[in-house]
């Protein structure tokens, strides 16, 4: 993912994923974060182990659930926050 | 601890798209008590999504004036918005449970507007479920609402008005568009002009799209459908090839390989019953208006007394019709609570009845071109994953319906089919393709799964609330 150069943008904040630290803006989509620090991968499926991402965007397939601050979320409905600490859903 | 107390205004409007917006608007300028709930924060649906605080749009479009314009409406209005909310149970009884920022929720409403919209139907092909693909409609919230491009080079494929605007919307971003993959036949679009030129101001922003995209020099390929998608991990390439009008693969079946990072995919809408199902209301399969749709009569009121129905969830008619839908469901909602009485109901409902026969037929015109196509299915292999959640491949289901499996509830029990967590509004429609192809059944007799609560993922700990183990009543130990 990529987001478009141009419109004015909430501040950046830090976010951790996988241990790592990245930046992201403020109350933006998560998954959109993910996805440009090119965390497109998000976690492995349930049964077969193959890798999936974000889908349908509205927070009716589930695809991009990943663990924030403990919790299961949908990356999509999931607004950023300074300090959030996000697990992705797959063996490193 | 919080003892549940159900809400009880006059009108509960489930969905805050453009009908459930216009239909509390109008419900509650009728007089009547409304509380408007969704699962966005602010109010919107899909089309009309809200950017998210501190990122406004740079040039706003269409979509984002209309909404604004039904937001401003329903924030002047005295209706009580509750965003962040999710419904998980419905009853017939008009009973709706749900959990919100707050916790859990209960409604006890005397009238409910259901405006549920749609789900994309995404038919799957091998590879669908790589990273990096998304959904045409996911592509338009990526672009409207989140000011983000799926990739740096996207292919955008699939049926309906959505493919313009997510390539356009692209390269007006500065991303890049490999190509667009088009299952309808130029014909199709062409036999559309006369209804198109209805609407001057959609034609106008359809053409300014085309205007775009020739300008890029994108490779526009009618009559076309994506069948495979290649890549190790994520996407790195799309293959299409030239289908008829029912998507069936044709001629010599040359396929043609496009280099990509991203896919935006969509065959169409499909209107959401989850909720309509539990609450027990009759439906019926048109599939020109999308698949399985809650039956409503003339003034939009459903089989269940009380329960109305507007927006998409009825038909895909597109955002006009569901405004002004919105607006005849509470005009019916305040006649049924005795608000109106039918006299004034009649005079107010006639000239709203004209003007939505007006805006449907545009509407339909679309929704022709993104109705299922039975040959779409085929361009799924054996080891196609179907249902995604559970990891179900199209030899399951194929082997399921050999076996003799001639219902979506009899694969359900089967498989797990729909079970997972999309509770199958994402592989539904391709299940039911599989089923009625399989068992030389119709979609009427393959039949809807059976609607289930929760029907979204909620932890429990929302359920309960706060009640803790110290809220459990414990009876005073027994006399020795």
């Amino acid at each position: 993912m990529k987001r478009i150069d141009g419109p004015s943008r909430p501040p950046l904040v830090q976010i951790e994923v996988q241990g790592r630290q990245i930046e992201a803006y403020e109350g933006e989509s998560l998954a959109v974060a993910l996805g440009v620090a090119g965390h497109v991968h998000l976690r492995d499926s349930q049964v077969a182990g193959t890798p999936r991402g974000a889908f349908c965007m509205m927070g009716v397939c589930q695809e991009c659930a990943v663990t924030v601050d403990g919790r299961r979320m949908e990356a999509c409905g999931t607004s950023v926050r300074a300090g959030m600490v996000v697990q992705l859903g797959y063996e490193t | 601890m919080s003892e549940a107390i159900a809400n009880q205004p006059d009108l509960l409007v489930i969905g805050a798209g453009p009908a459930g917006m216009s239909a509390a608007t109008m419900a509650a300028d009728l007089g009547l008590d409304v509380d408007l709930i969704d699962e966005a924060r602010t109010p919107g649906g899909q089309v009309y999504r809200a950017a998210p605080p501190g990122l406004p749009p740079t040039t706003p479009t269409a979509d984002h004036i209309a909404g604004d314009k039904l937001r401003e409406a329903l924030s002047k209005s005295t209706a009580n918005y509750h965003g962040g909310t999710r419904v998980w149970f419905t009853a017939p009884d008009l009973t709706v449970a749900g959990t919100g920022p707050q916790g859990p929720l209960t409604w006890a409403p005397r009238a409910i507007i259901l405006a549920s919209g749609t789900t994309e139907r995404i038919v799957p092909v091998p590879g669908v479920t790589l990273p990096g693909v998304v959904g045409l409609a996911g592509a338009t919230i990526l672009l409207k609402a989140h000011q983000a491009l799926p990739g740096e080079r996207t292919v955008v494929a699939g049926a309906g008005p959505l493919l313009a605007a997510v390539a356009a919307g692209i390269i007006k971003g500065g991303g890049g568009v490999v190509a667009i993959v088009d299952l309808a036949a130029r014909d199709e679009w062409l036999s559309r002009l006369p209804i198109m030129l209805g609407r001057p101001d959609l034609l106008r922003q359809g053409l300014q799209w085309r205007r775009l995209i020739r300008k890029a020099k994108v490779p526009y390929l009618y009559g076309h459908a994506v069948t495979r998608v290649v890549g190790n991990g994520v996407v790195e390439a799309v293959e299409a090839t030239a289908v008829d009008k029912d998507a069936r693969k044709q001629g010599t079946g040359q396929t043609r390989r496009f280099d990509c990072d991203a896919l935006a995919i969509g065959h169409g809408l499909v209107p959401t019953t989850d909720l309509s199902r539990l609450f027990g209301a009759a439906h019926d399969y048109r599939q020109v208006a999308g698949g399985w749709v809650v039956r409503v009569d003339i003034d939009q009121q459903t089989s269940v007394p009380g329960l109305f129905a507007a927006g998409d969830g009825t038909g895909v008619s597109g955002a006009a019709a569901a405004t002004i839908e919105g607006e005849l469901a509470a005009l019916a909602a305040a006649h049924h609570l005795g608000q109106l009485d039918s006299a004034a109901f009649d005079t107010r409902a006639a000239p709203i009845r004209r003007r939505l026969a007006r805006a449907r037929r545009f509407g339909a015109a679309m929704a022709g071109l993104m109705a299922m196509r039975d040959g779409l299915i085929d361009h799924a292999t054996p080891e196609t994953v179907i249902c995604r959640c559970e990891d179900i491949t199209r030899a399951d289901i194929d082997a399921a319906v050999a076996a003799g499996a001639r219902s979506l509830n009899q694969l359900k029990t089967a498989l797990r089919c729909g079970m997972g967590p999309c509770q199958g509004r994402m592989c539904g429609e391709a299940t039911a393709a599989l089923v009625a192809q399989g068992a030389g059944a119709d979609r009427t007799t393959v039949g809807q799964w059976t609607g289930r609560a929760p029907i979204r993922p909620i932890p429990l700990a929302d359920l309960v609330g706060d009640y803790t183990y110290d809220d459990i009543p414990t009876p005073p130990p027994a006399p020795a």
